[in-house]
């Protein structure tokens, strides 16, 4: 009887050691079963399926290394790599829509939550974290402000691409953004976010002016 | 609502647009005046006369009332049990929020089946439910008290363990993550303040306001639907109502909580 009870709190210990210094093991079984939960806790509605639940890379990776942990930088550079090499530039090599359109998918939320229509045309919702021009003054400061882009960096060709690029897949460019990969996922076309390239890049884009 | 309240609020608002053109800072500054100034006629007081109505009242197949419920300090202990929620619960061998436990006693007590008990966790235009009710009254019993959510079962510090990897777990079509928007000081999404919920600090603001009266809604939302809409924002699925998942993350926010005054139902936009 004694020692089946040094046993009990031999375990009880583990456990309170093993919670209070949570080492690398521990942090992906607590993921995994995190996960597990969550695909017990959603059910589909709309067009939001339980796929969205899985995970790429990027979803992982960063997950992984949220919170007080700062990604280690080759593994950051292995990730914005592999995002870099699955951006689809435009085929006629023209990164310039019109910055009217890319101002109204600034502004436009709508898109992709369970209560919108499916295939609807989305928004980018720039506005949301970005401020771009001086007119709007309900912008969000989850990203920096992007007033004066093009003014600023130059309208050259290769800030165009990068802008594009920068859209299309924030992640190839700084790994786990908090952008959305707005190309890349599918959350706007391509004409869209050469739309919203154009409102950064454009001179005559209320953001240079 | 008298009319010079309603003047007030329109003078508040109006002194608010011409804030917002000159500075969104005070602007937002505005709006919390606004909000304090509908404090005072706050309509969730209805909410909490009907949920206290509802909790002595008898009801489901055994006749009975939720007054013997233990809803974490004892059976019948409505005062400063929310302030103690999420908790460990031997009968359900489950950890339990606020609306997981009613459905629980709503089962034990009222001889309602789950589906039963769950249906309908939120009410609608032209639809009253228990629930928001139910929520209401017992969380204004807890108004003035500070949080104290304990994890000391293995249980409790597996939900709040769970909840924070929840909390980082990026997924969908935008990658979003709780953290996206709530693990940094000082954000806004457009020119709402968004509170950085790994923080003490923003974490006890933040949690020890909900319940709220939303007044573009004209509903009284509890922590449930508050979890439920940010998964929707999110462009995740729908949460389930009282799932694993939402109950491991109420955990880790109110856990962070901690040390807080609750001070809801509270209003807001």
């Amino acid at each position: 009887m004694k020692n089946i009870t040094i046993v009990v709190l031999g375990i009880a210990g583990a456990v309170a050691v093993g919670c209070a210094s949570m080492g690398h093991h521990d942090e992906a079984a607590l993921g995994a079963k995190a996960l597990e939960l969550m695909k017990a806790s959603f059910h589909e509605q709309g067009q939001a399926k339980l796929d969205r639940l899985e995970q790429d890379n990027v979803q992982k990776v960063c997950s992984e290394y949220n919170g007080d942990k700062k990604i280690p930088r080759d593994v950051a550079e292995r990730l914005e790599k592999a995002e870099l090499a699955n951006i689809k530039y435009p085929a006629d090599g023209k990164y310039l829509g019109d910055w009217k359109n890319g101002e109204r998918i600034a502004q436009s939320g709508v898109g992709m939550q369970f209560t919108d229509t499916a295939g609807a045309a989305t928004g980018g919702n720039c506005y949301a974290c970005h401020e771009l021009t001086k007119s709007e003054l309900a912008f969000g400061t989850i990203g920096p402000s992007l007033y004066n882009f093009g003014k600023i960096r130059g309208y050259t060709s290769e800030m165009q691409k990068y802008a594009f690029g920068k859209v299309y897949n924030s992640e190839a460019f700084s790994a786990c953004s908090n952008m959305p990969r707005f190309g890349h996922k599918g959350i706007l076309s391509e004409q869209q976010v050469k739309d919203v390239v154009a409102l950064l890049m454009d001179p005559s884009s209320p953001v240079n002016k | 609502m008298s009319r010079i309240h309603r003047t007030v609020i329109a003078a508040l608002l109006a002194t608010a647009g011409v804030a917002l053109a000159q500075q969104p800072r005070s602007a937002v500054e505005e709006i919390e005046r606004y909000r304090a100034a509908l404090g005072d006629g706050n309509p969730a007081e209805l909410w909490e006369a009907r949920g206290e109505v509802i909790w002595k009242q008898k009801r489901g197949p055994k006749n009975a009332s939720l007054e013997q419920c233990d809803l974490g300090l004892g059976p019948g202990v409505v005062k400063g049990a929310y302030t103690v929620l999420p908790k460990y619960f031997k009968d359900t061998d489950k950890v339990e929020d606020l609306e997981s436990r009613l459905v629980s006693c709503m089962v034990s007590l009222q001889g309602f089946t789950p589906e039963q008990a769950k249906k309908d966790p939120f009410g609608g235009p032209g639809k009253k439910v228990p629930m928001d009710a139910l929520v209401a009254y017992i969380t204004s019993e807890s108004r003035g008290m500070k949080m104290n959510v304990q994890t000391t079962h293995p249980k409790e510090v597996e939900a709040y363990e769970l909840g924070r990897k929840m909390f980082y777990f990026r997924g969908g079509p935008h990658d979003f993550a709780c953290a996206t928007c709530h693990g940094a000081d000082n954000l806004r999404i457009r020119l709402q303040d968004l509170p950085n919920l790994t923080t003490q600090a923003d974490a006890q603001k933040a949690y020890t306001a909900w319940p709220a009266y939303r007044v573009s809604q004209g509903e009284v939302r509890s922590f449930q639907w508050r979890l439920y809409d940010c998964f929707r924002q999110q462009r995740f699925p729908e949460l389930i109502f009282v799932s694993p998942a939402s109950i491991a993350l109420t955990t880790f926010l109110a856990k962070n909580s901690n040390g807080g005054t609750f001070n809801a139902p509270s209003i807001k936009r």
